[in-house]
């Protein structure tokens, strides 16, 4: 099942990849992950969308809680939550496809932030399969690039993640 | 307040944390260290002749005394040196903080001479490390360190200090405590876990009581003791848990898992109720975790680590804590139950079981190791510190040498590092003065770390090294013979060197065994003739004598072979 882990972290050297080695050192799949400094400048907040069955889901908080960089874990998908993604992808968008990218992008209440003669950067903002769902919707051969941040997540309500 | 080097400042740490020994090797980056070291009498030093066995040695004093080791080694290849000894500590949850030097800030990343990323190479087996970059840090971080080291589960924790650090000065102010946000260690355990734990212990039936290293770390072989006579339960341990509960008791089945005894094997495989305390089902004790969870029990599991819970068997009651202070607990429940739990039935079925002598071995004209084993128990009344390496020998020194006393007994048992026996019997010798120690080796497994009889000798350490010696790797051999239709593929040593010849150079005295009858007066020889020097003992035994009994890897526990098997 997939899963989206929410932790707060020490804001020092290295931290990250302590996090990013565990992963890897016990074969856990990470699908994405995302990483910035939190209000408090001491502290990180990382998102990490990972699969696994309950034991290694269960596994892998315990062995992020052992980190000693790790300041707190929550599992969001166990409860309520939202999750965003943002992209920006660049599509070819001359001729007859400028128009029809322009309504595409709208339909998905993208933004389209820079503009060429031949080409659209539009910036996308929703859950990861409604970005799935635009690249799947547009013609392939005009996707230039892309480029996606990963999920980050947040409770919803009253469900606070701080120290 | 006067300034203080960097330097200083860390000798003046381990002298605030009480450090009697540092296990070390100098280099270009720890110039200015081993400068303060040379001014000062209160840290002493050990010099060996290899950074690896300078970390075991701090682990091996760490094993048999419960203090925190301490090993400082140099940048670069000191710091890859030692990253075996690191990882060897980090699978067995020992105790450790490791002072790497580093090259100047200034030159980080720049592959300067003797740089590499120390943090980064140890970040997976250590349980924390540090870089420090500023002087002003060194002495909050070396605190941390050693409370991290020794709280929790314990483990080592790597010091990365780069040079101009330590020449760079600061005033000096050691924290009297430290408070970590992020790491907090449980200590007691929930209470209405530890009620229902009782619960089911004082209705188990078929009740066995399976313990690891935990206990030993967690210093509470004496209230293992106190619950299991309390309750009148069997008890196994694992090898890392030999000497939590006395191995000459009636109710030690001895130790379990691949080469178990068949009782308790049978009584693990057979139980309704399995309490495990500071233990991980490891995959050499439950080779086969679907074989075991195929028949119904509950199992009860206390662990100072989440993590090792539900790893690799799902356990029924979880208790997280200290093993020490939830025993306690636990203890205080049971003895307010006026009746003990009658399990009379259960003891005669494992009674059977064990009627069955699955240590017996047969004897001729060749000496068996296991019979060397059971002389040293004896020459030394049962009570030396046993430092092992890995391999035959050392399952056999498990099985054979009964330990009735936590710490007496060193051995590498997570990671399996040949070499460890020499170092750890090192760290053993100084940190005991008072204790008769052996290292248990063989062929193969001295000779990972043979150049220490020069520290040995150096610091008059009176080791007594028993390397039972089959001319073969034995343990690989081993399996060649019962895996690989007997293919010795490359376990034969063809040009072993004269051992007794090898000890002398060093200046020690060698004594060559060949013939049984040889055995019990050579060790006399040498535990008490030769009492305070180190003698390495060449015992010539048989060269393929194999370790049973034996559950191969990934196999269920009943399907345990005996020697009488075959």
């Amino acid at each position: 099942m997939r899963h989206i882990i929410s932790l707060l972290l020490e804001n020092e050297a290295g931290a990250l990849s302590r996090v990013a080695g565990l992963f890897s050192a016990r074969a856990y799949n990470i699908e994405s992950l995302t990483v910035a400094p939190t209000e408090d400048a001491s502290l990180s907040r990382l998102t990490i969308v990972t699969t696994g069955s309950d034991e290694i889901i269960e596994q892998i908080t315990k062995q992020l809680n052992k980190l000693i960089d790790v300041v707190k874990v929550v599992d969001l998908s166990e409860a309520a939550h939202i999750e965003r993604e943002l992209m920006l992808i660049k599509v070819r968008a001359s001729g007859k496809d400028r128009e029809e990218m322009k309504r595409m992008a709208d339909i998905f209440r993208g933004r389209i932030i820079d503009v060429t003669e031949s080409t659209y950067v539009i910036e996308l903002t929703g859950s990861g399969s409604k970005l799935d769902s635009f690249i799947q919707a547009i013609d392939a051969d005009l996707i230039l690039e892309t480029v996606r941040t990963g999920v980050s997540g947040i409770g919803r309500g009253d469900r606070i993640l701080k120290v | 307040m006067t300034l203080m080097t960097g330097a200083e400042i860390v000798i003046r740490c381990l002298q605030e944390e009480k450090v009697d020994y540092v296990f070390g090797y100098p280099g270009g980056a720890v110039l200015h260290l081993y400068d303060e070291l040379f001014k000062q009498d209160q840290v002493k030093h050990v010099l060996v002749r290899h950074e690896q066995a300078a970390v075991h040695a701090a682990d091996g004093l760490a094993r048999s005394t419960g203090q925190v080791g301490v090993a400082l080694v140099t940048s670069g290849p000191g710091a890859t040196n030692a990253v075996t000894g690191i990882a060897t500590a980090y699978m067995d949850s020992i105790p450790l903080v490791v002072i790497t030097g580093q090259v100047p800030t200034f030159y980080i990343g720049q592959d300067a001479f003797q740089e590499v990323d120390s943090v980064g190479i140890t970040r997976h087996c250590v349980k924390h490390n540090f870089l420090i970059k500023d002087v002003r840090d060194i002495a909050t971080t070396l605190k941390k360190a050693f409370y991290i080291a020794r709280t929790g589960r314990p483990g080592p924790v790597v010091v990365d200090i780069p040079k101009d650090v330590t020449a760079a000065k600061c005033k000096f102010d050691y924290p009297a405590e430290i408070r970590m946000r992020s790491y907090n260690p449980v200590v007691k355990g929930h209470l209405g876990q530890i009620k229902k734990a009782v619960g089911l212990l004082l209705n188990a039936k078929r009740p066995v009581l399976y313990t690891g290293g935990g206990v030993v770390l967690a210093n509470a072989a004496e209230q293992l003791t106190a619950l299991t006579r309390r309750l009148g339960f069997p008890i196994t341990n694992t090898l890392m848990g030999l000497g939590g509960y006395p191995a000459s008791d009636p109710q030690y089945l001895g130790m379990l898992g691949m080469h178990g005894t068949l009782e308790a094997n049978l009584a693990m495989q057979h139980s309704d109720v399995v309490l495990a305390i500071g233990t991980r089902f490891d995959d050499r004790v439950i080779g086969n975790p679907d074989h075991f969870t195929g028949m119904p029990r509950k199992i009860i599991h206390i662990d100072i680590d989440p993590s090792s819970i539900s790893k690799r068997v799902r356990v029924d009651v979880p208790i997280v804590g200290n093993v020490a202070e939830v025993l306690e607990e636990m203890l205080k429940l049971v003895e307010a139950e006026s009746d003990k739990p009658d399990v009379s039935e259960w003891w005669s079925e494992i009674e059977g079981w064990r009627e069955r002598q699955c240590l017996k071995y047969k004897m001729d004209q060749e000496i068996m190791p296991q019979y060397v084993i059971e002389k040293l128990w004896e020459v030394t009344g049962g009570k030396a510190i046993v430092a092992s390496d890995v391999g035959q020998h050392q399952m056999w020194a498990a099985q054979y040498y009964r330990f009735d006393e936590p710490r007496r007994w060193l051995n590498s048992g997570g990671l399996g590092t040949m070499g460890v026996g020499l170092p750890y019997a090192m760290g053993a010798a100084i940190g005991n003065p008072d204790k008769q120690v052996a290292c248990i080796t063989g062929d193969g497994s001295i000779q990972m770390c043979i150049q220490e009889l020069s520290t040995a000798k150096q610091y008059g350490l009176p080791i007594k090294i028993l390397c039972l010696n089959n001319r073969f790797l034995g343990m690989v051999r081993q399996w060649q013979e019962m895996f690989y239709d007997g293919r010795y593929s490359h376990t034969y040593m063809d040009s072993l060197p004269d051992f007794v010849k090898l000890a002398e150079a060093y200046g020690h005295i060698g004594i060559r065994i060949d013939r049984p009858e040889e055995v019990e007066p050579a060790l006399r020889k040498a535990f008490v003739e030769h009492k305070n020097e180190t003698v390495f003992l060449d015992i010539r035994t048989s060269r393929e004598a194999n370790v049973f009994p034996m559950v191969a890897a990934g196999k269920g526990l009943s399907e345990i072979i005996l020697a009488e098997d075959l």
